[in-house]
């Protein structure tokens, strides 16, 4: 069984885990994911990939602690093992030369962008991060853009690295309008954040890329859990996704569907902690 | 599409024709002329109280006991010329094994049956004998209802199981050759057990975390235990075989990784894994599941235990199946399990274009399923969290025969009526997985998505690559995947040693 080679909260809810996986590694593309189960009684869940390295045979993914799965995932150390790390599945974002590119990250999605905004920077664009989170205590990695982007920036409500005092859309209808012409926004992180980044691009015209979260069993296109609309078809997010054009999305359906589990994720929860906790 | 039901070969007659003419079977001919084993009734497989076993998901039916399995196996004839085994895809020697059973001999019939089929517990669980070996059955031609081959078949599977005598053949020597098989269900399964008893070092990779395919993710445990399919692979382990899970060809390797690796064959064997939906108004609304879903959560993530096991399942007070399948069949009966107060199937044609097994829907009665027929739903309505609440349906009529040769349904105009439902399975059949056809370049396909084979061989256009089951055959049954991996191992021993 795949061994977890690192398990580290990188800030408040949000941890890493790097596991090893050399199979994985060594066919990771960027904007891919992975499926995870946490242990035997577990749920399979998707996590995006957020890095991986060929030689230590290793992937590593960001997640935010929401629910069992991910509550269990954190009670993971070095050395022990999940029985369930498959992947890379879905297909890979696009990577060309597009120009200016202006990504929008939050939660995950900042870890999930990062191996993007790499493969960007390769194939030569411009690349320019916005950064989101509620409070500045909640960024991580920035070292990691800076290292690959022309410009990072930051959103949040304190002020301490955010020039904006605001979430986004807000910050990125200014940022796009300072980079113009913009080729291309990519946002990845939470469901709202997508859906305003779309919201926000959409009058201005610009192409704008989201890596879409709904609910997953299978992973490989068996199921139709992950169902989503994009221009008004029916889409597997696994195998048809997970990148998808925001501005075809049907975010309310998305909405909707991500909430289907709600009141049995909160009895899973309870059920969890009655048995973990002391 | 191959033939279900072929002449044998000459090598399978001459097998047949050997064991037919052993002193034994001669013997046991004498001890009861035809005519006395004629009048003995068809035993009766006991199976668990409608309303006890409508509420968990323990097996339905109990098996025979060694006596009644002696006492049927005694109304087999043991024709010169047995029809039965033209009726089966993998070619079981029946009168042999039922002749064994007679005699009392249940392990030597276990392991007559292992000659050709490498899971016959769970054969003998979910084949579609009344449409194959036991169509054919004497008989049955002569009027009267034909040996319980599928029943007698699972007795002596599970006798060997239980009595601890689980027999591993001789293997030959290493062949040396490396086959890799692509998807460890029925098809997969028969492969990689055909393979390693022909001395290949057999790797077979499964998407999933266990090995089964349809029969661990969508067979029910009712209907087929989980602990005799791990039996069945544990079975198959012992021959070599080795399994890797969570291993999805085609993007964890592609096929020609795995040939870069020294595979020198392969089995494409992915199953049909890709649901239908109607593509009607509401189908994405939460509680509208396709039933691989549905099953899945159910079956492989084991919601029926939740919370104990983390994945949810939704419950419901009204339960619709669209479809009249098996897979439709499997789906009403663990929605009733689940604790729905109705649980209902809705179909678009009358009883008798039912593609269910009629053991199946006869179960399904009496466990208190209620059948719309000749229905269809038109759309689904949601409630403001968006899950469904209703659905619109529509009368049908049958019309001229259709492709198929069944009749086609008729919309009736006028006939539109609502019905409360808070879940929704549609459970309209599947098309091949595209996952395998995506990445394998110059692998031929077929209009449905299908791979396309030489129907004698099973080979695909591309050297060493062969494709049995739902992948080549769109969504059929357990034992005609089984079929297709019978003649593919054949033909990849022979490519192997070429």
């Amino acid at each position: 069984m795949p061994k977890i080679l690192t398990r580290q909260r990188l800030v408040p809810n949000l941890h890493l885990i790097e596991v090893h996986a050399p199979e994985v590694a060594k066919k990771c593309r960027p904007g891919q994911f992975v499926i995870i189960m946490p242990d035997e009684k577990g749920e399979r869940i998707p996590l995006s990939l957020a890095d991986w390295d060929v030689e230590r045979g290793s992937v590593t993914s960001v997640f935010l602690v929401v629910g069992t799965t991910t509550r269990k995932l954190t009670a993971l150390n070095p050395g022990d093992e999940v029985p369930v790390f498959v992947g890379p599945l879905g297909r890979p974002s696009e990577i060309a030369q597009f120009g200016t590119v202006v990504l929008a990250a939050g939660c995950f999605g900042i870890g999930a962008l990062w191996p993007v905004a790499r493969a960007l920077k390769a194939a030569g664009n411009r690349v320019v991060a916005l950064l989101d989170a509620k409070a500045d205590y909640l960024f991580y990695w920035k070292d990691r853009y800076r290292s690959v982007c022309d410009k990072v920036l930051f959103s949040s409500r304190d002020h301490a690295v955010a020039p904006t005092k605001d979430f986004i859309p807000n910050p990125l209808v200014d940022v796009l309008k300072a980079e113009e012409p913009v080729s291309r926004v990519i946002s990845v992180g939470c469901t709202y954040l997508m859906y305003a980044s779309s919201q926000a691009t959409k009058p201005l015209g610009i192409k704008t890329i989201v890596s879409l979260n709904p609910i997953m069993v299978d992973g490989t296109g068996m199921c139709g859990a992950c169902r989503c609309t994009a221009a008004g078809k029916t889409k597997f997010a696994c195998v048809d996704g997970p990148d998808f054009d925001g501005h075809q999305v049907d975010w309310d359906e998305l909405f909707m569907r991500r909430k289907a589990y709600f009141d049995d994720e909160i009895r899973s929860l309870c059920h969890w902690e009655e048995l973990e906790l002391p | 599409m191959a033939e279900d039901k072929k002449e044998l070969s000459g090598e399978d007659k001459a097998r047949l024709k050997a064991e037919f003419e052993k002193e034994w079977r001669k013997e046991l001919r004498k001890t009861l002329p035809p005519k006395e084993r004629m009048k003995i009734a068809r035993q009766k497989m006991p199976e668990r109280p409608a309303d006890e076993r409508n509420r968990d998901f323990n097996e339905v039916n109990q098996g025979l006991t060694p006596e009644l399995a002696q006492e049927e196996a005694r109304r087999c004839l043991d024709c010169a010329n047995p029809q039965c085994v033209t009726g089966c895809p993998v070619c079981i020697d029946i009168p042999c094994f039922v002749k064994l059973v007679e005699k009392g001999d249940f392990l030597q019939a276990a392991w007559k049956i292992k000659e050709t089929n490498s899971l016959p517990a769970i054969c003998g669980r979910v084949c579609p004998q009344e449409t194959q070996c036991e169509e054919v059955c004497t008989l049955k031609k002569a009027g009267g209802t034909p040996v319980a081959i599928g029943n007698l078949e699972r007795f002596v599977s599970d006798y060997e199981r239980w009595s601890g005598s689980v027999k591993i053949p001789p293997l030959p020597p290493p062949s040396r050759k490396k086959v890799a098989v692509i998807g460890a269900g029925p098809a997969g399964l028969t492969v990689a057990g055909d393979l390693a008893k022909l001395g290949h070092t057999v790797t077979v990779f499964e998407a999933l975390h266990e090995s089964g395919g349809v029969l661990i993710y969508g067979i029910p445990e009712f209907r087929l235990p989980k602990a005799i399919l791990k039996a069945e692979v544990d079975y198959l382990r012992r021959l070599g075989v080795e399994i890797r899970t969570s291993f999805v060809v085609g993007l964890t390797a592609t096929i020609d990784d795995l040939r870069a690796e020294g595979y020198q064959a392969f089995f494409i064997a992915s199953g049909a894994g890709l649901p239908n939906f109607m593509k009607i108004p509401g189908e994405n609304l939460v509680g509208v599941y396709s039933a691989n879903e549905y099953l899945t959560r159910v079956n492989l993530m084991r919601a029926y235990d939740f919370p104990a096991h983390d994945t949810p399942v939704m419950k419901a007070k009204t339960a619709a199946v669209i479809g009249g399948g098996n897979v439709a069949m499997d789906s009403v009966r663990t929605a009733k399990r689940l604790g729905a107060g109705r649980a209902v199937i809705v179909y678009r044609r009358s009883r008798v274009e039912m593609p269910a097994r009629i053991e199946e829907v006869h179960h399904a009665e009496q466990e208190g399923i209620e059948f719309q027929l000749l229905t269809t739903p038109l759309r689904y309505f949601g409630d403001e969290h968006g899950r469904v609440r209703a659905m619109e349906c529509q009368k049908m009529g049958l019309g001229e025969p259709d492709a198929s040769g069944r009749r086609r349904p008729v919309p009736i105009e006028g006939s539109e009526y609502t019905m409360e439902v808070d879940l929704v399975v549609c459970a309209i059949g599947q098309s091949p997985n595209p996952l395998i056809p995506q990445t394998t370049p110059g692998l031929k396909m077929g209009k449905w998505g299908n791979v396309e084979v030489d129907w004698a061989t099973m080979a695909t256009n591309l050297p060493g690559v062969y494709a049995g089951g739902d992948i080549v055959r769109g969504g059929a049954t357990v034992i005609l995947a089984m079929g297709d991996a019978r003649i593919a191992a054949a033909q990849m021993d022979k490519y192997l040693r070429r």
